[in-house]
């Protein structure tokens, strides 16, 4: 019952280890991929909250680590995060994790109705990420369905989710605005690549607003993967799936 | 604490989590059972994104989205029996099981189970199987339920496997077989006869009845039927 021992011991910041089994000054690993933006989005939230953290950079997809298997045997994927030694997967969930042990800069709100607002969003969204992706890597009449159903896609979170909103957060960046952040550093360069560009100020005047909102955070703005390195990056996996597509 | 409402389907496992939930921690609410070929007006006003039960509606505020609800009604009443553990890596462990087995692909083999024929069905035994072993030996372990000594979360999320009994029936095939899983068999033992589950489960009767006819049409169109 490890709770039970170290129930009193006090940290190097005076900080009384209650029932939890970790304080916020356990050591933070994060294994993450520098163009995913799953593992981006936990960057961003450690940053916001000013959390020390050590980054390992795994090498997807042919050259997993081994202490990246040992620590998600489940699905073998970026994100992880280690704290005290101990792993969680699934970027969401790690969010949600997060949030609760650094509590401070919230990624969501405090009342209970606003959050379930916030989590059906961040889901929401999260589900939708594939999906937009499709029109990067079909063909002909596919990808044509692929930009529709994006448009059909883009339209629902612009009305329903962000409406009248800076952010999805409110005022203050939340957890859905970091899940939907994939359009500023991974989106925006398949568009580029593809020649179509979805997210304009005639098309989505709320959500083109928040792209520029978004991106001139200060966390946020110090915190994307080089441009034109996602874009060779995307292009060498167009690349792959051409080659593929000849077989 | 204010109106609630559930906008549920009778046999959906999605809307009995929330039904349960609500029941162990003894909120009343008012049930409201949705023609999922008819649906209603009001589920159509308050989940327009999804157009999908549940939805659980508390002072006219909708919310939908079965695991979503679950973290608002125990944020919301949560002094009666917690569905989460107290401990934030405890409960990242459990959020991510749920989100696990939410999976259109971890729910697929169990759907095909169901609906499948031939090669497709084989193959869906077999990953159903593998699955339940995760679930028995990783997920459950030695604990009486899966939330520990108390139905938590998780337990309710697995709460289709009470009755994927009827699905065996009338499929005629056992994969959740007590000599090969005895702690999910245990489990559902334990979780069928809580008086808070007791009281929501599906009838068997009407199950058996609507789910053959269900596979009945699914197979009778099926490309893949060997008898067409």
């Amino acid at each position: 019952m490890q709770r039970l021992k170290i129930a009193f011991k006090l940290t190097k910041n005076n900080q009384t280890r209650d029932q939890t089994s970790h304080t916020m000054d356990d050591e933070v690993k994060l294994f993450g991929f520098w163009a995913s933006p799953f593992s981006l989005r936990v960057i961003w939230a450690l940053k916001l909250k000013g959390v020390d953290y050590e980054y390992i950079e795994e090498d997807i997809p042919h050259n997993k680590s081994e202490l990246l298997l040992k620590y998600n045997p489940v699905y073998k994927k970026i994100p992880v995060l280690v704290h005290g030694g101990k792993p969680i997967a699934e970027s969401l969930v790690i969010l949600e994790y997060i949030d609760e042990v650094w509590p401070h800069s919230p990624l969501l709100p405090k009342d209970a109705y606003e959050r379930s607002v916030a989590r059906f969003w961040a889901k929401f969204i999260d589900e939708k990420i594939r999906p937009m992706w499709e029109f990067f890597h079909k063909f002909g009449e596919e990808q044509q369905k692929a930009i529709e159903n994006n448009f059909k896609i883009l339209k629902t979170i612009e009305e329903h989710g962000l409406g009248d909103k800076k952010f999805f957060g409110g005022d203050q960046i939340g957890i859905a605005d970091l899940v939907f952040g994939m359009v500023i550093h991974y989106f925006a360069p398949m568009e580029d690549v593809m020649g179509v560009k979805f997210i304009k100020v005639d098309t989505f005047p709320r959500l083109h607003a928040w792209m520029r909102h978004f991106s001139e955070h200060p966390v946020i703005k110090d915190n994307v993967p080089d441009y034109s390195r996602v874009v060779d990056y995307l292009n060498g996996y167009l690349d792959i799936i051409n080659k593929m597509q000849k077989g | 604490m204010g109106e609630v409402k559930v906008l549920g389907s009778w046999s959906s496992p999605y809307g009995l989590r929330v039904q349960w939930a609500l029941g162990l921690k003894s909120v009343e609410y008012e049930y409201i059972d949705e023609d999922l070929l008819n649906k209603s007006q009001m589920l159509l006003k308050y989940n327009p994104v999804h157009k999908k039960i549940p939805v659980l509606v508390h002072n006219g505020k909708p919310i939908a989205e079965s695991a979503v609800i679950l973290e608002y009604i125990e944020e919301t009443w949560p002094q009666q029996h917690p569905l989460l553990p107290k401990d934030p890596y405890e409960r990242a462990m459990v959020r991510f099981w749920i989100n696990f087995l939410d999976n259109k692909d971890k729910v697929a083999p169990f759907i095909t189970f169901f609906i499948g024929v031939g090669e497709e069905h084989k193959k869906a035994v077999n990953e159903a199987k593998e699955l339940l072993k995760l679930y028995e030996e990783q997920v459950l372990g030695e604990k009486k339920y899966f939330g520990g000594e108390e139905i938590g979360m998780l337990d309710l999320a697995m709460g289709w496997m009470a009755y994927f009994g009827v699905i065996e029936e009338i499929v005629d095939v056992k994969i959740l077989d007590a000599e090969t899983f005895p702690r999910l068999h245990a489990w559902i033992q334990n979780f069928r006869a809580h008086p808070v589950i007791k009281k929501n489960l599906p009838d068997h009767d009407r199950l058996l009845q609507n789910y053959t006819e269900k596979r009945q049409r699914f197979l009778a169109y099926s490309p893949h039927t060997e008898n067409a």
